[in-house]
């Protein structure tokens, strides 16, 4: 029985744009090497939620937040805290692959560069470890200098995750990875969500309900800006408590 | 909404009820013939069996496409799947049907070796518990299929108590050995029945609960 680790303690987290209160008393634990799955209809505050877990809220002007969300303890709106440190440790892969218009080693190395890495040997170490743990080593490994760009959706999504996972970051928000995939990339990926899941703690937003069933630990359903339910992903799909969760994925809903 | 899924799972469950009334229906016949020694009507208990059957592979192959194409979850898929499991029971329950219409049958036009009056007791509790225990299916009420579920016990007695009598009377008069033991079997395939019921209280209780047991009834 492994002794189960908080990595992120979200504590009466509320969220507003300007006037719309987009997360209300969010109270949520997330575990050490845990996929959980974030699940609700469109605007009830998952985006929101995962991406103020590494502040990319920050870039919205008028967001405005409360309360506390502590990682390792730590509360993360602390402003001692430097925001690329945080995200450095919390990576995020968004809905649609996003590589930089250059070859694919330079974007799996864009990270360790920035953070003053230059040895060419130690860079090309990273890459092919990156590329290797994002499942896509063995169909690039001949064609690194080639733009990144050429590569199909499923793979410039499994080349982001190698890059978030260039700078060794030991959480990874994602944000619909899957939604701008076809089915054989999917697999791919949740193939790959499952193997990072002994080293990385995973959190995942996703509109497929049946994704949550399938690759999470734990599911969270949101909505409204509450976060209505958490819990085991079996107990949520077999017997939730809230009729609210039941409603919605049973699709009762509106 | 998913409005034709809904529909789906409603009609599903009426198929579901339908066969029971048929299954009900085939007790009812095969009692009644034995009791009234009625012939022709035993004849048609087997001859109808084929009916359930057909209701029970085509209700089976309908879940097999929803669970396929629809990924039931939570209260839907506790439902679904009972019905997948309560068909079964059903089937059998129409099977014990036309076993009991079968030694009616055999039995034929000999005189009984008693009047018949615990069979008939034993039928009657038997067919209200498959009544009530789909009126717990369709009404969501966990505590009736508890009620129906606990009567198994009377049921028991009841089949013990007349193995025993038939047995007493064997010993005394060994030419009734014959229409004893269709009697003892008929009992047994009502006490039978009874347990197939059980069986369905467990997944209403299951819906309701989420907890697969079997329960000490």
């Amino acid at each position: 029985m492994k002794t189960e680790e908080i990595v992120f303690d979200v504590k009466k987290l509320n969220l507003w744009y300007g006037e719309n209160h987009a997360l209300k008393d969010i109270e949520f634990k997330i575990m050490k090497n845990e996929i959980t799955a974030i699940i609700g209809p469109s605007g009830c505050g998952k985006s929101t939620f995962v991406k103020t877990l590494n502040r990319m809220t920050d870039n919205v002007s008028i967001a405005r937040t409360e309360g506390e969300v502590l990682y390792h303890g730590r509360n993360i709106f602390d402003e001692k805290l430097r925001v690329e440190e945080l995200r450095t440790k919390v990576g995020m892969v968004f809905q649609k692959p996003n590589p930089f218009p250059k070859s694919i080693f330079e974007n799996v190395v864009y990270g360790p560069r920035i953070h003053g890495i230059k040895d060419k040997k130690v860079l090309m170490e990273i890459a092919e470890r990156s590329l290797k743990h994002a499942a896509l080593w063995d169909e690039v490994k001949d064609r690194l200098n080639d733009n990144a760009y050429g590569l199909s959706g499923g793979q410039q999504q499994r080349l982001c995750i190698a890059r978030c996972l260039a700078v060794e970051p030991e959480v990874i928000l994602m944000d619909e990875p899957t939604s701008a995939l076809d089915p054989i990339a999917t697999n791919k990926i949740e193939d790959l969500i499952e193997d990072l899941k002994k080293e990385y703690t995973i959190v995942i937003v996703t509109h497929s309900m049946q994704q949550a069933a399938r690759i999470s630990d734990k599911t969270a359903f949101f909505l409204m800006g509450d976060l209505i339910e958490v819990d085991r992903t079996d107990v949520i799909f077999t017997n939730p408590r809230d009729q609210k969760t039941e409603d919605y994925i049973t699709g009762r809903f509106g | 909404m998913r409005k034709e899924y809904l529909k789906t799972i409603k009609g599903m469950e009426n198929q579901m009820l339908e066969m029971a009334l048929k299954s009900e229906e085939s007790i009812e016949k095969a009692m009644k013939s034995l009791i009234s020694r009625d012939l022709e009507l035993a004849k048609k208990v087997v001859d109808d069996d084929i009916i359930i059957n057909n209701m029970e592979i085509q209700i089976e192959m309908d879940v097999i496409r929803l669970l396929t194409l629809e990924n039931p979850v939570a209260r839907d898929f506790r439902r679904v799947s009972s019905v997948f499991k309560i068909i079964t029971d059903l089937e059998r329950i129409g099977d014990l049907a036309v076993n009991i219409a079968k030694l009616s049958i055999e039995i034929g036009e000999e005189d009984f070796i008693k009047p018949l009056v615990d069979l008939p007791r034993m039928y009657e509790m038997v067919r209200e518990m498959l009544s009530n225990s789909l009126k717990a299916f369709v009404e969501n009420d966990m505590n009736l299929a508890i009620k129906v579920a606990e009567k198994d016990d009377i049921v028991d007695d009841l089949h013990l108590q007349i193995n025993e009598e038939l047995l007493q009377m064997i010993s005394k008069n060994s030419e009734i050995i014959n229409q004893a033991m269709k009697l003892m079997f008929i009992s047994r395939y009502l006490e039978r029945i009874a347990d197939h019921v059980t069986n369905i209280c467990e997944r209403i209780i299951y819906i309701e609960t989420n907890e697969v047991s079997k329960h000490e009834f």
